[in-house]
């Protein structure tokens, strides 16, 4: 994973719960693979979003990103779609937690947005920490990930680490 | 001295062998690990990745539960069952299959979890384990994959809320109307990552059905954990249902906590969270006379023994509205027998409730019961998110046990209250009471 991304902004409200990017009813559909659920991720929120999405994208949400389920699901079809990172005002622990795992970065901030429209361009540096809406030429610094975590990012995913390392993290 | 610990502090202390600072990021042994048949095929995808992960440390501190779609409504669910039931056999884990019920209450009838534990499930729900002072928390397939492998996770350690409940709860009122009463107050993400402690000499009055459903919908404000103390309560129930001696494991007097809050139980009464947001909580009064097609009670937040009790107080004798179906689902097979064996589930057959073994289909939209385009519900689950539980044009509102027989009743959502008697406890401390029809 790169220490910059760069993409184009999609803009979503608060509260977006893991079932909004994808429903649990999928799950016990006829469908195992996960490259078989992309055309549901977010189908209520962004129709057709598989199709729109360029990889490097970033959404940009409000409070509570991530609510309800553990399915992995949701965050690896994020980043199986192409999304480059998630930032919003706060995210809900397991929804973090796991994509963390799976090498999404996620970024808290509080300013960006509130002043993002759809389809700004977006710049993230995860090292450095700072968020600019390189459209509106608004800038946010952001506390960057403890180094463990940097680390299990830029390896891809906690898995591609203990893989690459061939040990645990810690 | 050394400085009086938050329960929360006590538990890591325990773990680690000192205090770990707030926002420290620690590594935990964990006691139990499990995972179900909505996440478990992921988690084995992550374990056959590398050889350090294709193993699991023990197989006692494992377990798998066959619970989401069971029985299997479809090839795939049934595929997935087929891989879990081999993988417990080839590495000796226990796997609970189809009909024992829903993890989160099957690890309190198993006696698998205690006070102390650090649990970790591959399900939001496992904060229900909170209730009896363990620190049992949700995490992702990958977690839970690597949990299974190496008996190890890190954590962030949280901090800590110090939620005191004071006074006593009217008899009417059920655990469910407390949680969605607290998260009204705190709203949905008002506890993101945070160690909810539930305090004060409320808690005498909580029985563990009801503390069970406390913890488990904290998750359901954005919390890591809500844990109970173990205390008088919690030992009695280990008494009554393991016949074994668990030690007391309190906050001390005096514990700094991060925040505190307060909640007045005296002053509860019935409350809905209505569609689409469980924070979006009401009083009963508020909202009665909506049309309901549809009642669901169980889940992993009210599919337990006093949770039937309380409807059964409600539907003895009188019968689901015509036009309404109204699904019961007992959280697990132990917990059936018990309504079983004290008459229960004929109150419910009698009724006119369809009656089934513990899955959490309905909740999740998966199978049996799901809902068409513009249907309501009332149902004792945890989350009223649009199209949850089937069509996205359906509406879910979230309620206690007595709330939704009172609506299975009338065929409106309709206060409870009208149907108890003035001297009715909902919440049963006792661990060894029966109702008597």
């Amino acid at each position: 994973m790169a220490r910059v991304i760069r993409g184009r902004a999609w803009v979503l409200g608060d509260n977006i719960s893991t079932d909004h990017i994808i429903s649990g009813k999928y799950k016990f559909a006829k469908i195992n693979k996960l490259e078989d659920m992309l055309p549901y991720v977010f189908e209520e929120v962004i129709p057709e979003f598989y199709k729109k999405v360029q990889p490097g994208d970033v959404i940009v949400a409000g409070r509570g990103f991530g609510y309800g389920s553990s399915r992995e699901h949701a965050p690896r079809l994020l980043k199986l779609a192409g999304v480059g990172a998630v930032l919003a005002k706060s995210f809900h622990r397991i929804f973090y937690r796991n994509s963390i795992n799976i090498g999404l970065p996620v970024i808290i901030v509080q300013r960006i947005p509130e002043v993002t429209e759809q389809g700004d361009e977006i710049e993230v540096d995860l090292e450095v920490g700072v968020v600019r809406n390189v459209t509106k030429g608004v800038e946010e610094r952001f506390q960057p990930p403890p180094q463990q975590l940097l680390e299990i990012l830029e390896a891809g995913g906690i898995v591609e680490y203990i893989k690459k390392m061939n040990r645990l993290p810690w | 001295m050394s400085k009086p610990r938050t329960l929360t502090e006590k538990l890591f202390e325990a773990k680690l062998g000192r205090v770990p600072e707030t926002g420290e990021i620690v590594v935990v042994p964990i006691d139990l690990v499990y995972a179900h048949d909505g996440t478990f095929t992921l988690a084995l995808d992550v374990m056959k990745e590398t050889p350090l992960l294709s193993r699991v440390f023990d197989p006692k501190r494992v377990a798998l539960f066959i619970d989401h779609a069971a029985p299997a409504p479809t090839v795939a669910a049934a595929l997935v069952h087929r891989v879990m039931r081999r993988f417990a056999k080839e590495h000796g884990v226990r796997l609970f299959d189809v009909g024992t019920g829903i993890s989160h209450q099957v690890v309190a009838d198993e006696g698998l979890i205690k006070p102390g534990m650090f649990v970790v499930g591959a399900d939001s729900h496992t904060v229900t384990g909170g209730a009896f002072a363990a620190f049992a928390t949700g995490v992702g397939s990958t977690d839970a994959a690597i949990a299974m492998a190496t008996g190890k996770l890190w954590m962030r350690v949280p901090e800590q809320v110090r939620l005191k409940l004071s006074g006593e709860a009217p008899g009417y009122i059920m655990g469910k109307d407390i949680v969605l009463t607290i998260i009204g107050m705190v709203r949905s993400d008002g506890m993101i990552y945070k160690a909810v402690e539930f305090q004060g000499e409320g808690l005498k009055s909580i029985s563990m059905d009801s503390r069970m459903t406390i913890s488990n919908m904290a998750v359901e404000m954005g919390a890591k954990v809500g844990l109970f103390p173990s205390d008088a309560v919690t030992r009695e129930w280990y008494r009554a249902n393991h016949g074994i001696e668990v030690p007391l494991l309190e906050p001390d007097a005096g514990a700094e906590y991060d925040e505190e809050l307060e909640l007045e139980l005296p002053r509860l009464e019935p409350i809905v969270a209505a569609p689409p947001n469980v924070d979006n909580v009401k009083p009963v009064r508020e909202v009665e006379g909506i049309e309901v097609d549809q009642v669901f009670i169980g889940s992993c937040t009210n599919g337990r023994y006093e949770d039937y009790v309380a409807a059964a107080r409600i539907l003895k004798g009188r019968k689901v509205k015509e036009g309404v179906r109204c699904i019961a689902v007992p959280a697990s097979r132990k917990v059936y027998e018990r309504l079983l064996r004290n008459g229960i589930i004929d109150i419910l057959v009698e009724a006119g409730c369809f009656v089934a073994f513990g899955t959490c289909g309905p909740c999740i939209g998966a199978h049996l019961g799901l809902l068409g385009e513009s249907e309501v519900a009332v149902s004792t689950t945890n989350r009223n998110f649009t199209g949850r539980m089937g069509h996205k044009e359906s509406k879910v509102y979230l309620a206690s046990p007595a709330t939704a027989a009172a609506a299975a009743v009338t065929g409106r959502i309709t206060d409870p209250r009208d149907f108890l008697p003035a001297d009715a406890r909902l919440m049963v401390v006792d661990p060894s009471y029966s109702f008597k029809p």
